[in-house]
C-alpha cells in the first residue's frame, strides 16, 4: 500500500467534505435524515475500532479478566465518563494497562 | 470604528477563544506523533498526514487500520465516513461568508476543524456587525493548525526515543474511549455504541477490515430507529 497516495486522497476527501456546502452557492439544505444521522456517525465508527482492539489480545479473542487490555480499557472507560477528560482516561488507562501487565 | 467590525480584533479574537482547547489538542497531537511511529510510518510521513489531511480522528484511524494491514480502499472509505460530520459543519458556516471570495472559503474549509468550528460558530451567532466575522474562523483554524503541527512533531521526536516494549499503541484506543464518552449523551447514542460495538466483535475477522462499515451501519440505524420512539 502507498502511504502516500492514501494521504492524498483522504486529505482531498476531508477538504471536499469541509467545502461541501460553502462551495454550494444557492444554499442546498441537507436532508433531515442525514442531519440526524451524522450525529451517531463518531460514536458508531470509533467503538467499532475501541471493542476489538480491546478485547484481542496477542491475536486471539480474550474476555476474560486476564486481557490487560480489556480490563484497563473498561476502567479507562469509566474514567472517560467521569471526567470528560483525554488526559485522564490515557493516564489511567495507561497506568492500569502496566500494572496488570507485570501482574497477570 | 466598532471594535467588532475590525478584521485584526476578530482575528485575535479566534485565537484567544481556541486556546483553551489548545490544552485538550496538544497531547492529542504528540500521542498522535507518538502512535504513528509505532505503526511504522516514517517520521516525515506521519508530519505530512498532520497537514494533507488535517483531521485528528482520520488521522487516528489512519494509524490503527496500517497496523492490521488494511486494504487503502477500506481505508479511505472509513476515513470518509468518520469525517462524514464536517458536512455538517460546512452547512452551518455556509450563511456567514457565502460573500467572500473564493480563495476565502477554500481556506476557511481547509481549517474546519471540530475545535475551530465550535468556538467560532458561537462568533458567527453574536449580534451585531457580521461583515469581518470571518477573520474570527481564520484566527481560530489558524491557532489550532499550528499547534496541530508542532505537537505532531514533538510526538514524532517522543516516539523515536520511547521503545516499543512500552505498549504506548494502547494510548490510541484510550484516546478513542476519551473521545466517544462525551458524546454518548442520550439512550440512541447507548445504542448506537452497544450495537457498533457488537457488531465489530462478532465480524472482527473479515476480510479487508470490513467490520468496521458492517458496525457503523447497524449501529447508526440502531441509533436512528431508537431515536423514534
Amino acid at each position: 500500500m502507498n502511504i502516500w497516495l492514501v494521504m492524498l486522497i483522504l486529505g482531498l476527501i476531508t477538504f471536499v467534505t469541509r467545502f461541501s456546502f460553502i462551495a454550494l452557492l444557492d444554499r442546498v439544505r441537507m436532508p433531515k435524515f442525514f442531519q440526524k444521522a451524522l450525529r451517531f456517525v463518531p460514536i458508531a465508527v470509533l467503538t467499532a475500532i475501541i471493542v476489538p482492539s480491546l478485547s484481542y489480545y496477542n491475536n486471539a479473542l480474550s474476555l476474560s479478566p486476564n486481557n490487560p487490555r480489556l480490563l484497563a480499557g473498561i476502567i479507562a472507560t469509566l474514567v472517560a465518563f467521569k471526567t470528560r477528560s483525554v488526559l485522564w482516561t490515557i493516564f489511567v488507562g495507561m497506568a492500569i494497562f502496566w500494572v496488570l501487565r507485570i501482574w497477570l | 470604528m466598532d471594535k467588532i467590525s475590525n478584521p485584526s480584533f476578530q482575528f485575535w479574537l479566534g485565537v484567544r477563544e481556541e486556546l483553551p482547547i489548545l490544552l485538550g489538542v496538544i497531547p492529542f497531537g504528540m500521542i498522535y506523533g507518538i502512535s504513528a511511529l509505532s505503526a511504522g510510518l516514517k517520521p516525515a510521513e506521519a508530519q505530512a498526514m498532520s497537514s494533507i489531511v488535517f483531521a485528528g480522528s482520520a488521522q487516528f484511524m489512519t494509524v490503527e487500520l496500517i497496523k492490521s494491514v488494511t486494504p487503502a480502499l477500506v481505508l479511505v472509505v472509513t476515513g470518509m465516513v468518520i469525517n462524514l460530520r464536517h458536512a455538517l459543519y460546512s452547512a452551518s458556516i455556509t450563511p456567514y461568508i457565502q460573500h467572500l471570495p473564493l480563495r476565502w472559503k477554500a481556506a476557511l474549509a481547509y481549517l474546519l476543524t471540530d475545535e475551530a468550528f465550535a468556538v467560532s460558530i458561537i462568533n458567527f451567532q453574536r449580534e451585531g456587525d457580521q461583515n469581518f466575522r470571518h477573520w474570527h474562523l481564520l484566527g481560530s483554524g489558524l491557532a489550532l493548525w499550528t499547534s496541530w503541527q508542532i505537537s505532531t512533531a514533538v510526538g514524532i521526536f517522543l516516539g523515536a526515543q520511547i521503545p516499543s516494549g512500552w505498549g504506548l499503541d494502547f494510548a490510541l484506543p484510550l484516546t478513542f474511549i476519551a473521545l466517544v464518552a462525551p458524546g454518548i449523551k442520550d439512550r440512541p447514542g447507548l445504542i448506537t455504541a452497544v450495537i457498533a460495538g457488537l457488531i465489530a466483535l462478532v465480524f472482527f475477522k473479515l476480510p479487508f477490515s470490513l467490520y468496521i462499515l458492517l458496525a457503523a451501519f447497524f449501529g447508526i440505524t440502531a441509533g436512528l430507529l431508537s431515536e423514534k420512539k
